[in-house]
């Protein structure tokens, strides 16, 4: 497929340096797309958003245009309506986000305005994961400059989270945001017509709205021709693991693997070799090295078995054991679980149990077969994603890597213990949970 | 100097409804008081209108919340897929053999308190540690004894 010089949109002008300061992304160009949004007006923005074909980057991949027309218009709702940003990016792999909230905040806060302006908003929000300290700093202090220089006419709040994967989930996020436990909601209804205190709400990830104002200046139609059919625009690829240069690379949608990995990161560090592709963050089925000439968009990534998700690619080479990789997920999903639904509560609990026996050695060939049984019985039955995703990937580990977890039953331990790179890891979970013996028994 | 009382209520006045303020109430709580003691959910209750129950229903949900107390500092090390890809476990060991204490226990002299977290979001330069909440990354195990030791004099 013949790729044009790929175009930096997101990230557009910080090449140099970063954009913090107002003088800087005005002198970029910026605020520029917020007045040519003032004068087209709600519903030509929104057209204009519908044409670019932008789906939301933060995981699902539902089209902005049709999520923003959903909204209904002020005059047939009694009660006001609500941009929400979300910046909870938790997912293992992702972050992309921080790098445009601490690079290009004013692209973030325009694409914020122009938003809200579209869907006739009365108030902003954006939900920012506790831990980016830093990052919520460099937002505020942006923020104040904008609405110093009169930039802001629909007021933005700043939300600092407090530690909740699941938080990220639109509506656990609304919940935390309303004050309560991080729960997530039963949908429908959605939040575009039961949202934040039960208002219509709009909510997007911070890559979908910083992306806003580029579609706006260089058109929807335009904006389309770029990446491929179906997967328009670029895409902040979060590069990560066993490679050389790690980081956050802004390619068009339809780039393969092969090129983030060995023409942006440089390949696979210590010239080691390539055994695995976690292709879009911790929550989607992992890829062979013979899959990396897959395109990264999202019908070629379905078609290899997995999800673009939130474009947060983790390298791992052959010094990795895959058992004990699926049981640091695992312990990463049941530590996040909200404990609302049965079957991702318990279900998660047991896929750690289990792969923990397999791990160290001590599991039989029938425990094996339960891990399955246990995913089949999680997947479908959650109320959100969560649960699903964990039965999903470990399900992934276990078709793509077999041998591996039979060798570790057959041979009672893993056999590569001595050279795995994730030898001796541990999680928040082996703290929290000290003296196992007890939950143990219940297997 | 401000009450804290004072502080929660203008927070609150930010959101259209008070009850949304319960994070950044609790997180000033938690500042105030170095964790959160009865004393601050019922200062936190009492400024937002709700109960202490309430408020230590919220806390608990939240990794970020102190429910005991912690070291005057806070070292996380990122364990998660990126980060352990790299040798976060020898990032981990590094801290433990240096502070003289196992991952979730805090030293002695209450100075530091050592965990394991998950994903920061930084794993393109892991292992990614953040102290007392900022992030250092990439950390090798070499960098760890001059990190502790700053920590010691600070
Ligand atoms: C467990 C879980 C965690 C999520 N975390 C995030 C997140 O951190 N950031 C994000 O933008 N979307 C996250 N999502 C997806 C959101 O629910 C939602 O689809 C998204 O914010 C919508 O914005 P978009 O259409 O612009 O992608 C998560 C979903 C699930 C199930
Ligand atoms: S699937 Fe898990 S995280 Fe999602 S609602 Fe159910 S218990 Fe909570
Ligand atoms: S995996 Fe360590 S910061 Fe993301």
């Amino acid at each position: 497929m013949a790729k044009t010089a790929s175009p930096v949109l997101v990230l557009a002008g910080a090449e140099a340096g970063d954009l913090r300061a107002l003088e800087d992304y005005r002198r970029a160009g910026g605020y520029a797309s917020l007045e040519q949004a003032r004068k087209l007006g709600s519903e030509r923005v929104i057209a204009e958003i519908k044409e670019s074909g932008i789906r939301g980057r933060g995981g699902a991949g539902f089209p902005m245009g049709q999520k923003a027309s959903f909204i209904p218009a002020p005059e047939k709702t009694a009660k006001p309506i609500y941009l929400v940003v979300n910046a909870d990016e938790s997912e293992p792999g992702a972050f992309k986000d921080r790098e445009i909230i601490e690079r290009v905040p004013h692209r973030l806060i325009e694409g914020m305005q122009i938003a809200a302006l579209a869907i006739q908003a009365e108030a902003c929000f954006i939900y920012i994961r506790g831990e980016y300290l830093t990052g919520s700093e460099i937002f505020a202090a942006a923020l104040a400059e904008a609405e110093a220089a009169g930039l802001v006419g629909i007021p933005i709040t700043v939300h600092r989270g407090a530690g909740a994967y699941i938080c990220g989930e639109e509506t656990a996020l609304l919940e935390s945001l309303e004050g309560k436990r991080g729960q997530p909601r039963s949908k429908p209804p959605f939040p575009a017509l039961v949202g934040l205190y039960d208002s219509p709400t709009l909510i997007n990830n911070v890559e979908t709205i910083a992306t806003v104002p580029k579609i706006i200046e260089l058109g929807g139609a335009a904006y389309a021709k770029i990446g491929v059919a179906g997967s328009t625009g670029t895409r902040l690829f979060s590069l990560s693991g066993n490679v050389v240069r790690g980081g956050n690379y802004e390619l068009p949608h339809g780039t393969t693997f092969r090129e983030l990995i060995e023409d942006c990161g440089g390949g696979i560090s210590e010239g080691r070799k390539l055994k695995a592709i976690i292709p879009g963050g911790s929550s989607t089925p992992i890829l062979g090295a013979d899959q990396i000439d897959t395109p990264m968009d999202y019908a070629s990534m379905e078609k290899a078995g997995s999800f673009i998700g939130s474009a947060s690619v983790i390298v791992i080479d052959d010094r990795a054991c895959m058992v004990q990789l699926a049981l640091r997920l695992t312990q990463f999903y049941m530590n996040e679980s909200c404990g609302k639904c049965t079957p991702c509560r318990e279900g998660t609990r047991w896929l750690e149990m289990i792969l923990r026996k397999i791990e160290e050695g001590r599991a039989s060939r029938a425990e094996l077969d339960l891990l399955l049984d246990v995913c089949d019985r999680i997947l479908g039955n959650c109320l959100c994603p969560l649960g699903d995703s964990n039965a999903m990937i470990v399900a992934s580990y276990v078709r793509h890597f077999r041998a591996e977890f039979e060798a570790h039953v057959e041979k009672g331990g893993c056999p590569v213990a001595a050279t795995s790179s994730l030898t001796g890891v541990r999680s928040p979970v082996d703290e929290l949970y000290r003296g196992r013996v007890g939950q143990e028994a219940a297997l | 100097m401000v009450e804290l009382i004072d502080e929660i209520r203008a927070v609150a006045d930010r959101y259209p409804e008070r009850k949304s303020a319960v994070i950044p109430a609790l997180r000033l709580a938690q500042e105030h008081y170095g964790y959160l003691t009865s004393e601050a959910f019922r200062e936190v209750a009492a400024a937002l209108g709700t109960t202490p129950a309430y408020c230590r229903g919220i806390a608990s949900f939240y990794d970020m919340f102190e429910l005991e107390p912690a070291g005057a500092h806070t070292i996380e090390i990122c364990t998660n897929a990126s980060c352990a890809l790299v040798g976060a476990a020898q990032v981990l060991e590094a801290f433990e053999r240096e502070l003289g204490i196992t991952a979730g226990e805090t030293t002695p002299d209450g100075r530091v308190t050592l965990r394991s977290a998950e994903c920061l979001g930084g794993c393109g330069r892991g292992t990614v540690v953040a102290i007392d909440h900022r992030y250092r990354e990439p950390v090798r195990p070499e960098d760890v004894p001059a990190i502790v030791e700053e920590l010691r004099r600070g």
